[in-house]
């Protein structure tokens, strides 16, 4: 194997690549790297978790946004699609 | 999230054919919606630019060359009517400003309590939900774009890209910090919130 334990890597590196790790835009190798970080740092662990969960907070209440009926109303009369509104609820 | 793409005729599109154009606005209005009232932080600004980005797209869809996705092109309208409202609100303000792309300044994170194995009923109770939204307005717009568009419509970080006319290497950049910024302000409230309950 290539990696070492001597060579690990720092918090900082940890938190440079945070986002692309989370997105799974990283190479197995450097992602192998962080979860054995995480297991021996509590902190950067603490920092995943809490960003994962941010995202995914995000993500359920904004997901639940609805256009309100009578913007929709006004958005299709000042397009002049008036006629289309009852098409769907 | 991103509803899956709806199969739209483009060449009914450019034709002007009614039918498709309300398929159109039926299919992204929602999401446009989403994104500028998020942006804004104001139900009649994101009113206003919602119906001034189907106003601009259906004048402009003879030109559209599809070179991006349609879903990609009608965000890029979005985006760009949400700035300038903003500019329009507040002149003074420089959305030029106020974020650097560069990696200095790099990020340590302050907040180290873990909450994220609280409930989620408590996590987005109604106060919980009001702390998310005063967050997410006190985020840099141009942080806040970038989150919006990658985190909650679901777009690529190329898509993200291309909408805002920025290099993908500014997105990360920008998402790193909007999600680092949105996790520090979070875990201060739930912080509160835990020692609060005890
Ligand atoms: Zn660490």
């Amino acid at each position: 194997m290539i990696h070492t334990h001597e060579n690990g890597i720092t918090c900082q590196d940890l938190l440079l690549n945070l986002s692309s790790y989370i997105d799974g835009d990283l190479e197995e190798s450097m992602c192998e790297e962080l979860k054995r970080h995480m297991e021996g740092c509590q902190n950067c662990r603490v920092v995943f978790d809490t960003t994962t969960r941010t995202i995914y907070l995000y993500q359920s209440r904004i997901e639940r946004d609805e256009i309100p009926p009578e913007v929709r109303e006004r958005l299709y009369s000042k397009l002049n699609l008036d006629d289309f509104l009852k098409t769907k609820a | 999230m991103t509803e899956i793409e709806p199969e739209l005729s483009l060449d009914l599109l450019r034709a002007g054919d009614r039918n498709e154009l309300a398929r159109l606005v039926e299919a992204y209005s929602p999401s446009i919606y989403r994104l500028a009232s998020r942006m804004l932080g104001n139900a009649q600004d994101a009113e206003d630019v919602l119906q001034t980005t189907f106003l601009k797209v259906f004048k402009a869809l003879a030109d559209f060359e599809g070179r991006s996705s349609l879903s990609t092109w009608i965000y890029r309208i979005a985006a760009n009517e949400a700035l300038m409202m903003m500019r329009r609100k507040q002149p003074a303000y420089s959305l030029d400003e106020e974020v650097e792309d560069e990696e200095g300044g790099t990020y340590q994170p302050k907040e180290m309590a873990d909450w994220s194995a609280l409930p989620e009923a408590q996590l987005l109770d109604v106060e919980a939900q009001k702390q998310l939204d005063r967050a997410i307005q006190t985020l840099p717009a141009k942080l806040r774009s970038v989150f919006l568009l990658r985190d909650v419509e679901g777009l690529s970080i190329r898509e993200t890209a291309e909408a805002l006319s920025l290099t993908e290497t500014n997105v990360k950049t920008r998402l790193l910090r909007a999600r680092l910024f949105l996790r520090e302000q979070l875990s201060a409230y739930y912080t509160e919130k835990m020692a609060l309950e005890k």
